[in-house]
């Protein structure tokens, strides 16, 4: 149980949690909920470990991940934005679809043994650095770096940049924007897109990279929809989606390494006397989520911070709304 | 030169969309759903055929293998009876649009609570048949309303997405299982219970079967009148009920309900805790009339599969009975059907086709003659 292993191995899991957060952030900045994460991620997942099966290229495998989600995310979008349908229930129907092709085509995925992953790396100099170095920049994947670098990225682009300020006028005041002249439709198609595109780079992540292979539904195991509790607890800002997403890796982390040592803070270790007890930590990471999203509305109410005001409202030309 | 024409100016008619006034008749919606239904099950069979498989026969073989003679019509009964407890529990909620996608987790604590009453036990092994099948319907619709209970008493304190607690409980609810089965009732190192004895046992129409040979061999229990009457209740609630129509104008425009004095928070907390009493009964019912012990594997995604059963029914109580016979059939029959994502799959587009056709009946949408405008 040392907790630079711990920390580390946080910040590796926890960027799967971090892409599809930083998704769901730019959908729901745009106004459109997207409960359809899960679906998406199981679909990445299974997408690229498939590709990557049969071309022997990871870097081909997360291509089509990618795009393999963002497609998806486009029936979601079509519904709500062009029908106007409920998004939660679109949502939700999304994860069924998605869940149910990665399963149908992942079939005879698990029999597939050995592939090539996304390499992992130390950064000279900076791993060095003691504690930081260890922990953040020595022999993680490549991914976790992209990761690193995604969330200055989208922080200055939805705070500092003329589109991201079309994003937020969208998911805030949408009327406002159409007269403007900012195409609502388009804005939404398209950050739903992006927001299919993280989802399925976070699952490509899971099978390419964390933890490599493929196993049916347990492959994400809820993780999509913890982005989403997430998702809320950040305010729908990137770097609160970083801090979660991190945070909750090392948990997930925390949760199997307690078990292994026989003391525990000068005690007996329960957890290692009585195996059984560890189906109570497994238990944690959901019950941490729920944890979570009391702590994200109470410090909200206190920040009058809010969800975009839009958020889960079709937008239809001159009908009175927001 | 010529102008040049784009190509909408060559194609003589256009669509136009019109958002409806009047309301659409039942015939109108019961086509446009069979519509959707129909559509679905192509989109299905093109999935179907690129994995390779033959979707023709796929269906076929659900069809009769569900409704083929009365032997596996019983067996498509008993996968139904869950379904429609489940289906009601969705519809409550849903109706009020509190989204509640927690009744698979409730419906585990459902079984859990029927489970205790012989394993902890509540009652006496050799306790009368009513008596045990009353107090386990009891322990079974507490634990479940209890489990609603959690994300409703969140929600209305701290204003918890209902959507994401309910669901995070569904985890935690399968792993509370799991501990009491791995390490509390475990038999014999193996990650079940004990078999509950016989007086435990919902009464099924085969245990008639020296009265009346004919029954012989059907497995469908007395769940299924549990949940006849479930609907009839839930129906009389939404639709005659004081209660009902609060639930039903918040669904509508809670802002309205709000000005009508009606209290939001008692509203959460009731449904949600009624929604869970129904799926946790639909637990009770499965474990008491079908597993007979408890286990890890009690549920393909009952839960999930009630959240589409009750949209297919259009949150209709009655309509959820024909549903869940349905999707009953497509459980049943799907377990054979390879590869094993197939019916989720299904499940997934039926619901996808469902929520775009809703367009259809919220809109009229007219194929116009440009030439006649």
């Amino acid at each position: 149980m040392d907790p630079i292993i711990i920390l580390q191995a946080g910040v590796a899991t926890g960027t799967v949690l971090l892409f599809a957060t930083l998704g769901g952030i730019f959908s729901e900045r745009a106004g459109v909920m997207q409960l359809g994460l899960e679906g998406m991620m199981l679909l990445g997942a299974m997408t690229a470990f498939s590709v990557t099966v049969s071309t022997g290229n990871p870097w081909l495998g997360l291509l089509a991940a990618m795009l393999a989600g963002g497609l998806l995310s486009q029936i979601h979008a079509f519904i709500t934005i062009t029908l106007h349908a409920d998004q939660v229930v679109s949502g939700l129907s999304l994860t069924f679809v998605g869940t149910g092709i990665a399963l149908v085509f992942g079939e005879t995925l698990s029999k597939a043994g050995v592939i090539s992953l996304i390499p992992k790396i130390s950064v000279p100099v900076l791993t060095n650095i003691p504690v930081v170095g260890p922990i953040f920049f020595t022999n993680q994947s490549v991914l976790v770096y992209i990761g690193y670098a995604l969330v200055p990225l989208a922080w200055y682009y939805i705070y500092h940049t003329r589109p991201g300020m079309h994003l937020r006028a969208v998911g805030e005041q949408p009327s406002a924007a159409d007269s403007l002249g900012i195409n609502v439709f388009r804005t939404r198609y398209f950050y739903v897109f992006v927001c299919g595109l993280f989802s399925g780079l976070a699952g490509a992540t899971i099978s390419l990279a964390i933890s490599p292979g493929w196993f049916s539904e347990l492959t994400t195991a809820g993780q999509g929809w913890i982005a989403i509790g997430l998702v809320i607890f950040s305010q729908w800002d990137p770097v609160r989606a970083m801090v979660g997403s991190y945070t909750f890796g090392a948990l997930r982390r925390l949760v199997l390494d307690i078990q292994g040592p026989t003391m525990l803070l000068g005690m007996r270790n329960p957890f290692y006397y009585n195996p059984y007890l560890g189906i109570f930590l497994t238990m944690l990471p959901y019950a941490f989520t729920i944890f979570v999203l009391v702590l994200g509305s109470y410090s909200a109410a206190k920040k009058r911070l809010g969800a975009p005001a839009a958020l889960g409202i079709p937008y239809v030309r001159g009908e009175r709304g927001l | 030169m010529p102008e040049s024409k784009s190509i909408q100016d060559l194609i003589p008619f256009r669509i136009k969309v019109e958002p409806r006034l009047e309301e659409t008749t039942w015939w109108q919606s019961l086509g446009i759903t069979l519509i959707a239904l129909v559509i679905a099950l192509l989109l299905g069979a093109v999935v179907l055929a690129m994995v390779g498989g033959d979707p023709w026969r796929a269906y076929a073989h659900i069809a009769k293998a569900s409704f083929g003679d009365i032997g596996v019509f019983s067996d498509t009964m008993v996968k139904a009876i869950p379904l429609i407890l489940v289906g009601l529990a969705s519809t409550v909620a849903f109706r009020m649009k509190l989204w509640n996608i927690g009744a698979e987790g409730q419906f585990f604590l459902g079984a859990f609570g029927a489970s205790m009453v012989v394993l902890l036990p509540v009652l006496p092994e050799d306790s009368p048949r009513w008596l045990f099948i009353l107090v386990m319907m009891l322990f079974g619709i507490v634990m479940g309303a209890l489990w609603g209970f959690i994300p409703a008493y969140l929600k209305v304190k701290f204003n918890v997405n209902e959507v994401i607690s309910t669901l995070m409980m569904n985890y935690i609810a399968v792993k509370w299982n799991d501990f009491f089965i791995y390490a509390v009732w475990s038999e014999g190192g193996f990650q079940m219970s004990k078999m509950f004895p016989k007086n435990a046992w919902l009464p099924r129409l085969t245990d008639y079967g020296k009265i009346i040979p004919e029954l012989r061999g059907l497995t469908t229990h007395l769940g299924l009148v549990f949940a006849l009457i479930a609907v009839v209740i839930v129906w009389f609630i939404l639709y005659r009920s004081k209660w009902g129509y609060e639930i039903r104008l918040i669904g509508d425009n809670p802002k309205a309900a709000n000005y009508a004095g009606i209290q939001l928070k008692k509203n959460i907390i009731g449904v949600m805790m009624l929604s869970g009493g129904l799926a946790g009964l639909a637990g009770m019912s499965e474990i008491t009339g079908v597993v007979h012990r408890l286990q890890g594997a009690i549920s393909p995604g009952y839960g999930f599969t009630g959240i589409i059963v009750a949209w297919l029914a259009k949150l209709n109580p009655y309509l959820v009975v024909i549903v869940s016979i349905l999707f009953g059939a497509l459980i049943l029959a799907g377990r054979e059907i390879q590869p094993s994502g197939v019916p989720k799959l299904i499940q997934g587009i039926i619901l996808v086709c469902l929520i775009a056709s809703d367009y259809l009946v919220r809109n009229r949408v007219r194929i116009v003659n440009k030439a006649k405008e």
